[in-house]
């Protein structure tokens, strides 16, 4: 029998490692956002350039060839740039996008003369020196050599150079322009595949638990699928992509890379978890409360719908929330499936081929061009906002459904 | 109540599958950068089509789809960082397809670098194959192997700096891994006059002997992440990185690229041949697909025009390295007139 010093030296040292951990897990969960967010920051700014667009009385604005006048304006403004490598230096420093914003800017404008400066995308190359994360070396920045590095310094005497909010990665799909490039699609196409997870799993998962912890006799069988079920839990979820790829893809002849075949076989694979937590959270409702109402006359369906599954919904809830929570972060299963794709469309809908969040960091993170280091981050920062949305929802839910007896 | 499930299922199931409108294209995460520049330019110019869609499943799923079958419920086009096995063109043909075109689009090196912090290497396919092999020979004399056991660049070569080896890479699963294997420790192989002779009398045992990568821990294993593999060695200025050329050329302000066998990798060594550690790039079309889906002639034409992978094309920007022209004039002649593959 130890004394009671030793005792109490036992608890404040178990007291000490439990904060020790606590502590390290929070450090660790420090440095991976400040990491992410400090890289994924300045993708949320892009670099323009300021080209004085002068356009005289007479033209019919929405008619000009948006490319040729912003080359044309160009040159006006660098009269010593002649030679044909040269014009060319000089138009690189532009992104594609610069000559559809142009586009568009010809087409919403009011008025016949224009005169001023006007602010257009950059490349990527600039983006990324103007920006800092290239360094400069000599006269040149990584891909920037001297010969354009000349005209950025002129840009930057001019004073027509400066950051301005990215509008591109929230409004449009993928691009291989690291500048014009957007998570739009994906969030499309990730809220129609939890859409579709969640209106497949959630009946499909309380029902099955209803049936399986109150409409049935434990026996042989209801053992035999309690353990698939908690087995099917710890399946990883590749296997569920090959399930879906055989299924919806090859039996079913669903379109390859829809929202909906990844939603169907996202459903798949939250439906144990769901059923999981809709059977504890089913058992944990008092026998008390069903036995009065059996007690009452109601019949064993209208106990369950008007008694046992209102008391049990915050549990169930939650376990199905954090099943679509895990589902939002897959991409393994919708590589199977074709989702991992390069995709320029906005889906319209689920039938139509769109890639998911996960997979489009998982696919930046992986192209060659140093924009897209910064732009990864800033989808996931997204998708941590979206998931800190779902669990915030969780929250409440409980909060809001949860009945004291 | 308990058959609510069922019907759900059922009602879910009962969609019909769409006719296809898009063109739809599988295969290597190396050609994947420059088919997504083509197809994204093919979809936004006023041509009336959609923009493909293109997976990046690597060379080997990409030709194991694309062989699966005919109809729209199979890729149309399959890119490959290598060129069609005979293996593959009889798995086609098993599934009725006998009729591929192929496209070769240009080049794309294989860089080994370092940190700008680190020392400049000079070196030959032959140290890299003594550095990074499995198996070396024992002595320059006697015909015998023995297990690489080399810790420095300096065992290896006395001219090299006296530094630990420690390379990273990509897993044996990337065809960059396989390109590198072949070209670069296969060549090195070559250059020992006594393994080259064996090459003759047995290939199963010389590949054995000159593409076994060590596993003694000189050699990480960095998955399919190039990106990855440049931090690393942004933070470690001793080890050296094995990936593409596009990397390289986007990230010269932190890593160099090794010379091999006197010659430094740049766009025009690349091009003219002369840098030893580089490979075809391909796309295989499926020509039964032409007419049913819109658009494939087109984009052909597109990813196969001066344009794009010309002297001056727009893939040049994202490190494609251009073929000879008479090369490129060829494939774009067998392009147009739809030839048949010939092996």
């Amino acid at each position: 029998m130890s004394n009671i010093v030793q005792r109490n030296k036992s608890e404040k040292r178990f007291q000490f490692y439990g904060l020790l951990a606590v502590g390290l897990a929070i450090f660790l969960l420090l440095v991976l956002l400040l990491k992410i967010f400090s890289t994924g920051f300045s993708a949320f700014n892009q670099t323009y350039l300021g080209v004085k667009i002068q356009i005289e009385k007479g033209e019919n604005l929405s008619e000009l060839d948006a490319r040729s006048t912003l080359r044309e304006n160009l040159r006006n403004m660098f009269p010593e740039a002649k030679s044909r490598s040269d014009k060319k230096n000089l138009y690189s420093l532009f992104s594609p996008g610069a000559y559809i914003e142009f586009e568009e800017m010809l087409e919403a404008y009011d008025g016949d003369v224009i005169d001023g400066y006007y602010y257009f995308l950059a490349s990527d190359d600039l983006d990324m020196y103007f920006k800092g994360t290239v360094t400069r070396q000599g006269n040149s920045a990584g891909r920037i050599k001297p010969s354009q590095m000349k005209f950025v310094d002129e840009f930057v005497k001019m004073n027509l150079i400066e950051l301005q909010f990215n509008r591109y990665l929230l409004g449009s799909a993928d691009s291989r322009n690291p500048e014009m490039a957007g998570i739009l699609g994906a969030i499309y196409g990730s809220l129609f595949a939890i859409l579709i997870a969640f209106v497949t799993s959630f009946p499909l998962g309380v029902l099955t638990a209803i049936y399986l912890e109150k409409l049935t006799k434990q026996n042989a069988f209801s053992d035999l699928i309690e353990t698939n079920i908690n087995n099917l839990a710890a399946v990883p979820s590749i296997v569920f992509g090959l399930l879906g790829l055989a299924i919806f893809l090859n039996f079913f002849e669903l379109p390859r890379s829809a929202s909906l075949v990844g939603g169907l076989t996202l459903g798949l694979m939250t439906l144990p978890t769901i059923v999981i937590a809709s059977r504890s959270a089913i058992k944990s409702v008092p026998p008390s409360i069903e036995e009065a109402s059996i007690g009452l006359g109601s019949s064993k369906v209208q106990t369950i719908f008007n008694f046992t599954l209102p008391l049990a919904m915050p549990g169930i809830l939650t376990g199905t929330i954090i099943g679509i929570a895990r589902a939002i972060g897959e991409t393994a299963p919708l590589l199977m499936i074709g989702m991992v794709a390069f995709i320029v469309d906005i889906p319209q809908g689920p039938l139509d081929a769109s890639t998911a969040l996960p997979v489009q960091i998982f696919l930046w993170q992986d192209s060659p061009e140093r924009a897209f280091v910064e732009r990864t981050s800033a989808a996931i920062i997204v998708l941590l906002i979206f998931l800190f949305l779902l669990n915030i929802t969780a929250v409440y839910l409980r909060k809001k459904l949860e009945k004291k007896w | 109540m308990n058959k609510i499930p069922l019907f759900l299922v059922l009602l879910v199931m009962t969609l019909p599958a769409e006719a296809r409108d898009t063109i739809r294209i599988v295969g290597s995460s190396t050609v994947y950068p420059f088919a997504t520049v083509v197809a994204e330019t093919f979809g936004r110019a006023d041509n009336g089509f959609k923009t493909p869609i293109i997976e990046s499943t690597g060379s080997g799923g990409g030709l194991k789809l694309f062989c699966s079958g005919k109809g729209p419920s199979t890729p149309d086009v399959t890119n490959a960082s290598r060129r069609i096995k005979k293996s593959e063109i009889s798995l086609c043909a098993g599934n009725g397809i006998n009729d591929i075109i192929e496209h070769k689009i240009g080049f794309d090196g294989i860089v080994v670098a370092n940190s700008n912090n680190g020392p400049s290497f000079n070196i030959s396919r032959k140290d890299l194959y003594l550095a990074l092999a499995a198996k070396v020979p024992c002595g320059m004399q006697d015909e015998v192997t023995c297990i690489n056991e080399s810790a420095t660049w300096k065992d290896v070569n006395s001219s090299l700096p006296d530094i630990k080896i420690e390379v990273y890479g990509p897993p044996p699963t990337s065809g960059t891994r396989d390109a590198f294997v072949e070209l670069a420790l296969g060549g090195g192989c070559n250059a020992i006059p006594w393994i080259k002779a064996f090459k003759k009398k047995d290939k199963s045992s010389w590949k054995k002997l000159c593409y076994t990568i060590r596993e003694d821990g000189r050699y990480i294993e960095t998955g399919e992440n190039d990106n990855l593999i440049i931090q690393k060695l942004v933070s470690n200025p001793n080890a050296m990185g094995i990936f593409g050329f596009s990397f390289l050329d986007q990230n010269t302000d932190s890593v160099k690229g090794a010379v091999v066998d006197g010659i430094s990798p740049t766009f025009e060594t690349i091009a003219s041949g002369d840098y030893k550690v580089s490979r075809s790039l391909f796309f295989y079309v499926k020509k039964d697909h032409i007419g049913s889906i819109p658009g494939i002639r087109e984009y052909m034409a597109e990813f196969m025009s001066e344009n794009a992978i010309g002297d001056e094309g727009y893939l040049l920007d994202n490190g494609l390295i251009p073929m000879p022209k008479a090369m490129r004039a060829k494939f774009q002649k067998d392009s147009k007139s739809l030839a048949n593959i010939q092996y």
